[in-house]
């Protein structure tokens, strides 16, 4: 049985796109979070400043990836289906963070909800719901 | 009219070159007309989301096609307003492939006095058998007098 926080690290390491915005996962016991520190490179628009939304549904769409690999393990990376993007609050110049809930993992498709919140959980700034091809490996 | 979109092929430019994240993608708008805007992101290693194939991010086209969205809602409108994403949902139907540019077409469908609707899709040789298509919401007027460098005061506490 590997390391979880090694696998996820691991697996992040090798992707140049989770690189190239900076994002980092933390784990404790089970519980998933992922960080995307601020950097300027991801501003869409620099007048408010705000970070751009498709920063923003990028982030929650790994974090829904990088969950999935973390609960369920799976033999390759899921293939995003669908997502509904909901957008609350504009994304300030702040570190952002995101949880995922698996609502439903079935043989082939799981169904994850994200949320995103900078200085205030209770105050999220974006929503995510989407569907996923999933290849579990305790299933196959 | 057509100066209105003369006006927002200018500004959408500016908004390529001064927005960083369209700087980092190296984002550019290629045609802006009545019936919407076609944006390019070229291919780019950086952007790989699955290293053993070299298949460029969900992500990478998620941020294309709300960038692209956003611009169809300037040539939706008859003069310039603020505005800012509501909703964005997005199908993905196939990966892009390895190697190749991604491009985003966007039609604003229907504009009402609060929101904007958009519909786009992503694609890398033929706009008929796109990676990916989205429906988007915007709001106009969405700065609500909030000007420069209003996000770096503190939110008031929930």
């Amino acid at each position: 049985m590997s390391d979880p926080a090694e696998t996820i690290d691991a697996m992040l390491a090798r992707i140049p796109y989770a690189r190239f915005l900076g994002l980092r996962i933390e784990l404790a016991g089970d519980e998933m979070t992922a960080i995307l520190p601020f950097g300027t490179h991801l501003i869409g628009n620099p007048v408010l400043p705000a970070i751009h939304g498709g920063v923003l549904g990028a982030f929650m769409e790994m974090t829904a990836l990088a969950q999935l690999l973390v609960k369920e393990g799976q033999a390759r990376q899921p293939r995003v289906i669908d997502v509904s993007i909901e957008y609350l609050r504009s994304g300030r110049p702040l570190t952002t963070y995101a949880r995922a809930e698996i609502k439903k993992v079935g043989r082939r498709i799981a169904n994850v909800h994200v949320e995103a919140w900078q200085d205030q959980r209770a105050a999220p700034i974006a929503a995510l719901r989407g569907h996923f091809l999933v290849t579990p490996t305790e299933r196959v | 009219m057509s100066d209105h979109l003369d006006a927002m092929r200018n500004f959408v430019n500016a908004m390529n070159q001064g927005s960083p994240h369209a700087i980092a993608l190296k984002m550019e708008t290629i045609s802006l007309d009545k019936d919407g805007a076609t944006l390019r992101v070229p291919y780019d290693e950086k952007l790989i989301g699955d290293p053993d194939t070299g298949v460029i991010a969900g992500g990478v086209v998620t941020a294309l096609l709300d960038h692209a969205c956003g611009q169809a809602v300037h040539t939706g409108l008859t003069e310039f307003k603020t505005i800012a994403t509501l909703d964005l949902r997005i199908d993905y139907m196939r990966p892009a492939e390895p190697g190749k540019d991604i491009f985003a077409r966007a039609h604003c469908y229907k504009v009402t006095r609060s929101v904007a609707f958009v519909r786009a899709v992503a694609y890398d040789d033929d706009p008929d058998d796109p990676v990916a298509a989205a429906q988007a919401a915007f709001m106009l007027d969405s700065s609500g007098g909030r000007g420069f460098g209003a996000n770096l005061k503190d939110r008031k506490p929930k």
